[in-house]
C-alpha cells in the first residue's frame, strides 16, 4: 500500500515545537544573548564577545564554589544511594505494612523545598530547635550559623531526609519486579544472603538505580532552595553552592553579564556530566549482554 | 540420597482452613522410595506444586511431618535438606557467565575448583551447552536458560533428590525428547531419588517407573503406568490418562452383571449390590462397534488418526469413545457399542472396587 503524503501532517506538530519554544529556547536564548553582551544601565548593550566566558574561567570564585558542588553532590550520592537500597531491602513486600511503608517514604517527597529548608532552619536553631537545642546542652559545639562543618552536616543531614525516599523507593521497585522462583532458585543452590543481593537483587535494580543516581545527580548539582534557606551560604562562603552564588551574582550583584556565562558553562557541565553517567552505564549494560 | 515419607502431610493456603475445600494439599501420608523415578502427575492447580515445594522446604506445611530417612526435616530450612529443584520457568543468574552459573550451586557448598571445573564440564556437555561456557547468561533465550537452570539442578551428586516442577515447558519439542531420555538414563546412572511434576500423560509415562496422580489436592493412585491404564483406581485417573479417557457411564451392578438402560453388560467379577453413584468404565481400546450385542447408541463421527480411528458415539447424551483399528470397515447398521468383559472396571462414588474372584 502506498504511503499517503499528507503535509498538513506538519501543523500537528506545532504546537510542541511552540511550547518548547516559549519553555526552553527563548528564554536560553536570552540568556546567551546577555552573556555575550556588557550594560551600564538604561538598556543600553554593548558587544562583549566572550570576555565574560573567559572572566568566568578566570574566576577563582566561580572554581570554589564548583569544588563545593562536586564534594557535595558527591558526599549525598555516596549516602543516599547505599542508603536507598539498604531501606529498599527492609521494606516489607506486601500487605499493610507495604503500604505504610511506601506511604511514609513518600511524605518527605511532597514537602516543598523552601518548607524543608525552614524545618532543618528551626530545628537546627540552639535557641528553639529541638535538634541544636539538645546537642548543645549535651555540651557539643553545634551551631550552623558559625561552625563550617555544622553547616555542611547540617545541609547534608537535611538533604539525605528529604531525598533518600527517592532513591529507595526507585529500588523497592526494582525488587518488587523480581519474581519468587528466583529467590527460591537461591535458596535450593544455598546461596548465602549475600550471594542473593549481589548476583540477584543487585542485577535486577541496576536499571533503576541508574534512573535514582542521574536523578539525585542532577538535582543536587542544582541545589538551591534548601540550603539558602538554613544557611544562606554561610558561614562566610562555605555552603555556597553554584546555584547560590549564581543568583547572588545575577541579582544581588546584577552582573548579568557574567551571571548569564556562569549559567551556561552551568547548564554544560550538568549536560556533560549526565551524559557521562549515562553513557558508561548503558555501556556497562551492553557489556554483560555479549 | 534419601528415602523421603510424608507423614499426613496437608496444607493449605489459609491461615484458618475450614474444612477440606479450603486445603490445596489434603491429607496425605506417603513414601518415595530411595533412588526411584516418580512423576507426579495431574492438572493444573491440583497440588503438585505445593507438594514438592513442601518437599524441598520452600513452603512450611500446615499439618503432618516430612521426613528424609528417619530424621524429621519438617521445620529444617532448604540449605539443610541439601535438594535440588528445577523450576517451571528459567531461572538464571543474569550477570553471571554460563559456567558460574553451573558452578555456583557448588561453589555455596564449598567444593573444590578443580572438582568443579570437572564437574561443570560434565554438566555442560550433558544439556549441550559445552560452547557457550563463558557467556554471559543474559540474553540467551528462554530454552537455553532453561537448560541452565537444569543443569544446576544436576550438578551436584550428593543431593538427597532432584525435583523437577514442568521443566520443560518452555523447551521446544525436539529437545524436550532428548532432554527427558537424558534424564531418564541419568536417573539409571546416578540413583537420584527423582520427583518429576507434570501435567503432560506422555511425559510422565515415559519417565517415572512410577506415576503419582493428584486431582484437587489429593493423591488418587499411585502405579505404574499399566496400572494406571488398565486399572485406574479412581474415575478421574481413568478419565485423565489415554487419549481419549476411559468411558463411564451410569450403571446399575447386580453380582457379575451390568445394566444400563435395558442392556445387560457382563462384568469380569461379581461385585455383589454396591450402592451409591456407581458406574462403570473401560478403556476406548477394549470397546467396539457391532450390529448387536451391545450398548444401543448414536454414532456421531468417526476420525481417522492414522494409526487406528476414533469413532465419537453417544448414549443419551453421554460421550462414548472408540479406538477401533485401521482396517475396520464401519458399517451403517453398526450402532451399537461392544465392551470387552475382562476390562470393565467398576466405580462407587468415583473409587474402583475390587471384585470377588468369580
Amino acid at each position: 500500500m502506498d504511503k499517503t503524503v499528507n503535509q498538513k501532517a506538519w501543523f500537528l506538530v506545532l504546537p510542541v515545537l511552540v511550547l518548547v519554544a516559549f519553555s526552553a529556547v527563548i528564554p536560553l536564548m536570552t540568556v546567551v544573548n546577555y552573556s555575550v553582551q556588557d550594560t551600564f544601565g538604561d538598556n543600553v548593550f554593548f558587544w562583549a564577545g566572550l570576555d565574560w566566558f573567559r572572566e568566568m574561567l578566570e574566576s577563582e570564585r566561580m572554581w570554589s564554589a564548583l569544588g563545593r558542588q562536586a564534594v557535595f553532590s558527591f558526599i549525598i550520592l555516596m549516602i543516599e544511594v547505599p542508603l536507598g537500597v539498604i531501606v529498599a531491602l527492609q521494606m516489607p513486600k506486601k500487605g499493610f505494612w507495604a503500604s505504610f511503608a511506601l506511604v511514609v517514604m513518600a511524605l518527605p517527597l511532597l514537602i516543598p523545598w523552601n518548607v524543608v529548608g525552614t524545618i532543618w532552619q528551626i530545628f537546627g536553631r540552639v535557641d528553639i530547635g529541638l535538634l541544636g537545642y539538645v546537642l548543645h546542652s549535651l555540651g557539643i559545639d553545634y551551631n550552623y550559623t558559625q561552625g563550617f562543618f555544622a553547616a555542611w552536616i547540617t545541609v547534608i543531614v537535611m538533604d539525605v531526609w528529604h531525598w533518600t525516599s527517592l532513591v529507595a523507593l526507585l529500588a523497592y521497585a526494582g525488587l518488587q519486579s523480581i519474581p519468587d522462583a528466583y529467590y527460591q532458585a537461591a535458596k535450593i543452590d544455598q546461596a548465602s544472603r549475600w550471594a542473593v543481593f549481589r548476583y540477584i537483587e543487585l542485577p535486577k535494580m541496576q536499571g533503576v538505580l541508574m534512573i535514582a543516581i542521574l536523578l539525585r545527580f542532577m538535582d543536587s548539582f542544582m541545589i538551591y532552595t534548601e540550603p539558602f534557606v538554613v544557611t544562606g551560604g554561610g558561614p562566610g562562603n562555605s555552603t555556597t553552592f553554584l546555584s547560590i552564588d549564581l543568583v547572588k551574582m545575577a541579582l544581588g550583584q546584577f552582573d548579568l553579564g557574567p551571571a548569564a556565562a556562569f549559567s551556561l558553562m552551568y547548564f554544560l557541565v550538568i549536560l556533560l556530566i549526565s551524559w557521562v553517567f549515562y553513557t558508561v552505564m548503558t555501556n556497562l549494560d551492553k557489556r554483560d549482554g555479549v | 540420597m534419601a528415602k523421603i515419607t510424608l507423614d499426613n502431610l496437608a496444607h493449605s493456603y489459609m491461615s484458618n482452613p475450614r474444612g477440606d475445600q479450603d486445603f490445596a494439599l489434603k491429607k496425605t501420608t506417603h513414601v518415595w522410595d530411595d533412588g526411584e523415578a516418580y512423576a507426579l502427575l495431574g492438572s493444573s492447580g491440583c497440588g503438585k506444586t505445593t507438594l514438592l515445594n513442601i518437599i524441598s522446604g520452600l513452603l512450611r506445611p500446615s499439618q503432618g511431618r516430612i521426613l528424609f530417612n528417619e530424621t524429621d526435616v519438617t521445620y529444617a530450612p532448604t540449605a539443610e535438606r541439601n535438594i535440588a529443584q528445577v523450576f517451571q520457568f528459567p531461572v538464571v543468574y543474569d550477570t553471571m557467565t554460563v559456567r558460574d552459573n553451573l558452578a555456583f550451586p557448588l561453589r555455596n557448598r564449598g567444593a573444590s575448583s578443580s572438582y568443579i571445573a570437572q564437574r561443570v564440564q560434565e554438566i555442560a556437555k550433558l544439556i549441550g551447552l559445552e560452547d557457550d561456557l563463558n557467556r554471559k547468561a543474559r540474553g540467551l533465550t528462554a530454552d537455553v536458560k532453561q537448560k541452565i537452570s537444569l543443569g544446576r539442578g544436576l550438578v551436584r551428586e550428593d543431593v538427597n533428590a532432584i525435583l523437577f516442577d514442568e521443566p520443560l515447558t518452555v523447551i521446544d519439542p525436539q529437545m524436550k525428547w532428548e532432554l527427558r531420555t537424558q534424564l531418564k538414563s541419568l536417573h539409571h546412572e546416578l540413583g537420584h531419588t527423582m520427583i518429576y511434576v507434570t501435567h503432560d500423560q506422555t511425559e510422565a509415562l515415559s519417565f517415572a517407573d512410577r506415576v503419582v496422580v493428584m486431582s484437587e489436592g489429593q493423591v488418587v493412585q499411585i502405579g505404574t503406568p499399566e496400572e494406571l491404564f488398565e486399572a485406574p483406581a479412581h474415575t478421574f485417573v481413568g478419565f485423565f490418562i489415554g487419549s481419549p479417557g476411559m468411558n463411564l457411564l451410569d450403571a446399575q451392578v447386580e453380582g457379575d452383571k451390568a445394566t444400563i438402560g435395558a442392556t445387560e453388560i457382563a462384568l469380569p467379577a461379581g461385585f455383589g449390590t454396591p450402592v451409591g453413584k456407581v458406574q462403570i468404565g473401560v478403556r476406548p481400546e477394549y470397546t467396539r462397534l457391532a450390529a448387536s450385542g451391545g450398548l444401543p447408541v448414536k454414532v456421531n463421527r468417526v476420525e481417522d488418526v492414522g494409526r487406528h480411528k476414533i469413532v465419537r458415539a453417544e448414549y443419551f447424551g453421554k460421550a462414548i469413545n472408540l479406538i477401533v483399528d485401521e482396517g475396520t470397515e464401519i458399517g451403517t447398521d453398526m450402532t451399537q457399542v461392544v465392551f470387552d468383559p475382562a476390562k470393565v472396571n467398576v466405580y462407587v462414588d468415583d473409587w474402583r472396587v475390587q471384585g470377588e474372584a468369580a
